[in-house]
């Protein structure tokens, strides 16, 4: 009777306690409400994060009615594609999208070589002040460019070059372009990782510096590339603030200047004004029209800049994630 | 022995040649676009600059310019203030934020990959014009925090000064989240840097997963946090969003004001960004070394501390 109860105990411990080590863990796995605690962190800072982008996607497509309607939130009565076709006429999509690639790709292509070539000097050559030049580089990142600003629009202004893609394409040559110093320090730590024993032994066979670099170097630093072109040209999409300036479409009266998707989106009040003016001076109508996109409209504006973006984005997101694995940001 | 010394010489002297030739492109841009424009800069800081038909008058007016900014614009004293305060108190937010989401993407889980994605997504979204169109719809702050009198609750708990920045906490928190997404990424560089070994030997030592982030991750990441809180500061500050900066081009393209005043302002924002930098280096930076070797066990000498020391860059 005694032994039987003893019995019945240890194993109802041994029960507990496997219990217990299925719901904390043990040290060699992990509990399952640790794993519980874990998703439903990831979860739902997922969803705080996406909670922007989720509301500008479900807003994008709603009717008037839709949004005047205080019982739809997310989900829109039926799909309407007005918004998205009003937007990409007030944002002139047809004729800023070519322009907008333009001043995008060729600058960071640009930025990516220099920045390379760069690191590639700092990483595998000892010459004098190399520090003193290393802090200079970080010296360029980390004093805001906006002190530059008066000089350099002069500076154009001077040389004539405003309204033309020298303004963001020259800097980018000599390595003054976007964050060009970030990507200065990625390439110095990747090119530092990669095995000097090849450089040598191309030497010995008598290849010339450029040529190591151009064979050996550039082939092994994929993944730095693919970084640096993906980063540089995110940045140079979404910079308005100087390229606005530099382009000369911030001056008061100039109205045939170059304008890129994300300008066009920064003055999309203004723009659909005109274009609804012009929508009802062509119909005949005038006085009252009312002039103000909802938010909708704006919504789908917002959505068509950022839609290339997120293209690219998820077609390289894997190549993305693990090149930065690679690259060693932190290195410096 | 004399010659075949001076031969040596050359052979390095060319070698740095070279490196030299692999830096110009950069060396000549810093001068072209850095250097001299920052000097121009801080002459038009002290300078009234005039533009006229034919050309540029620049006046010498010694620090009025400062002078005016400080004491005549309106603005100016206000949104640097604000900027200030708000940067200070989000900055840990991010830092504390990223460093969560990257622990927690690091971990062995099920559709990484995806996880991943949606945590860097921020990263290619931050532009100026987009932020303004979600602030401006509402859409930066979470619903709920409007409906559960948050903000009723700051006014009265929290000290008269810190009303402001800390209701701008919660009111644009996601966009504080939202910047989030570099400094995620250098956690994640970071995280895998960190030799496993260590966590194998805190394992068998019987420390538990707490002791094992304050004791061994933290500390391995130092170097890392100081470069995130640098990289958040200069992001924050060049932002497209940040209501100084905006104002420095605006009074560069009002006549009344213009260049001299621009340059001025932008300078006075620089310095006190280096000063925060510099305050933020003093905190994180100084006493690195003390730390990993008090944090250290005694039984792993030489060989561990070895290898944290390049992780703290």
């Amino acid at each position: 009777m005694n032994i039987s109860a003893l019995i019945d105990r240890h194993r109802m411990d041994r029960y507990i306690n496997k219990a217990k080590k299925a719901l904390l863990g043990s040290r060699e796995k992990t509990g399952i409400l640790f794993t519980i605690f874990v998703y439903t962190m990831l979860i739902s800072l997922g969803f705080i994060y996406l909670y922007p982008m989720l509301h500008m996607f479900v807003t994008s497509f709603m009717s008037l009615d839709d949004l005047l309607d205080e019982s739809v939130r997310w989900i829109p009565t039926h799909i309407s594609l007005e918004n998205y076709i009003e937007a990409f006429r007030v944002m002139k999509f047809k004729t800023t999208i070519g322009p907008t690639i333009l001043l995008t790709v060729i600058p960071s292509l640009c930025q990516t070589v220099v920045c390379a070539v760069t690191g590639y000097g700092f990483a595998r050559y000892r010459f004098k002040g190399k520090s003193i030049i290393l802090v200079l580089v970080l010296l360029t990142f980390v004093i805001p460019p906006h002190v530059m600003m008066v000089p350099r629009y002069l500076m154009y202004t001077d040389y004539k070059m405003i309204g033309s893609i020298g303004v963001l394409l020259y800097p980018a040559i000599l390595g003054q372009g976007l964050n060009s110093a970030i990507f200065i320090l990625i390439f110095t730590q990747f090119f530092r990782q990669t095995p000097v024993s090849l450089d040598e032994a191309a030497r010995v066979d008598g290849a010339g510096e450029l040529r190591i670099f151009l064979t050996i170097a550039v082939p092994l630093a994929v993944p730095a590339f693919i970084v640096s072109i993906l980063f540089s040209s995110v940045w140079y999409w979404n910079e308005t603030y100087f390229s606005s300036l530099y382009l000369g479409s911030s001056n008061i009266g100039n109205q045939n200047t170059v304008t890129t998707i994300l300008m066009e989106l920064s003055r999309f009040e203004d723009s659909y004004k005109k274009y609804v003016q012009q929508v009802a001076g062509y119909w005949g109508a005038g006085g009252s029209v009312e002039s103000i996109a909802n938010e909708a409209i704006r919504m789908a504006g917002t959505m068509i800049s950022i839609l290339p973006l997120l293209i690219v984005y998820f077609l390289l997101q894997k190549h993305f994630v693990e090149s930065i694995e690679r690259t060693g940001i932190t290195g410096e | 022995m004399g010659k075949k010394r001076r031969l040596r010489l050359g052979v390095t002297t060319r070698r740095e040649m070279k490196g030299y030739l692999f830096i110009l492109p950069w060396l000549v841009g810093f001068g072209i676009f850095f250097a001299y424009p920052m000097f121009q800069s801080f002459i038009y800081s002290i300078s009234s600059v005039r533009i006229t038909a034919k050309a540029r008058i620049v006046k010498p007016v010694g620090f009025d310019n400062y002078v005016y900014i400080f004491t005549k614009d309106i603005y100016f004293v206000e949104r640097l203030r604000a900027f200030f305060l708000n940067t200070i108190f989000s900055l840990p937010v991010i830092l504390v934020f990223s460093l969560m989401i990257a622990m927690l993407i690091n971990q062995k889980i099920k559709f990484k990959g995806f996880f991943r994605t949606l945590f860097f997504l921020p990263i290619i979204v931050v532009s100026g014009p987009v932020l303004e169109r979600l602030i401006s719809e509402g859409a930066t702050t979470i619903p709920m925090i409007e409906q559960y009198g948050v903000y009723d609750i700051i006014n009265e708990v929290v000290p008269y000064m810190l009303v402001e920045p800390i209701s701008y906490l919660f009111s644009q928190l996601i966009l504080i989240l939202w910047y989030s997404g570099v400094p995620i990424l250098i956690y994640l560089a970071g995280l895998q840097k960190i030799d496993i070994n260590l966590y194998e030997a805190a394992l068998i030592d019987g420390a538990s997963s707490w002791v094992v982030f304050w004791k061994i991750t933290l500390p391995s990441l130092k170097g890392i946090i100081l470069i995130n809180a640098i990289y958040t500061l200069v992001f924050l500050g060049t932002s497209e969003i940040n209501e100084v900066i905006i104002l420095i081009k605006n009074n560069m393209l009002n006549p009344n004001t213009g260049f001299g005043i621009a340059s001025a302002m932008a300078w006075t924002f620089t310095v006190g960004l280096g000063l925060i930098m510099v305050i933020i280096y003093f905190i994180g930076g100084r006493e690195k070394p003390a730390v990993v070797q008090k944090k250290l066990p005694a039984k792993k000498p030489e060989k561990k501390a070895k290898k944290i020391l390049p992780v703290r860059g």
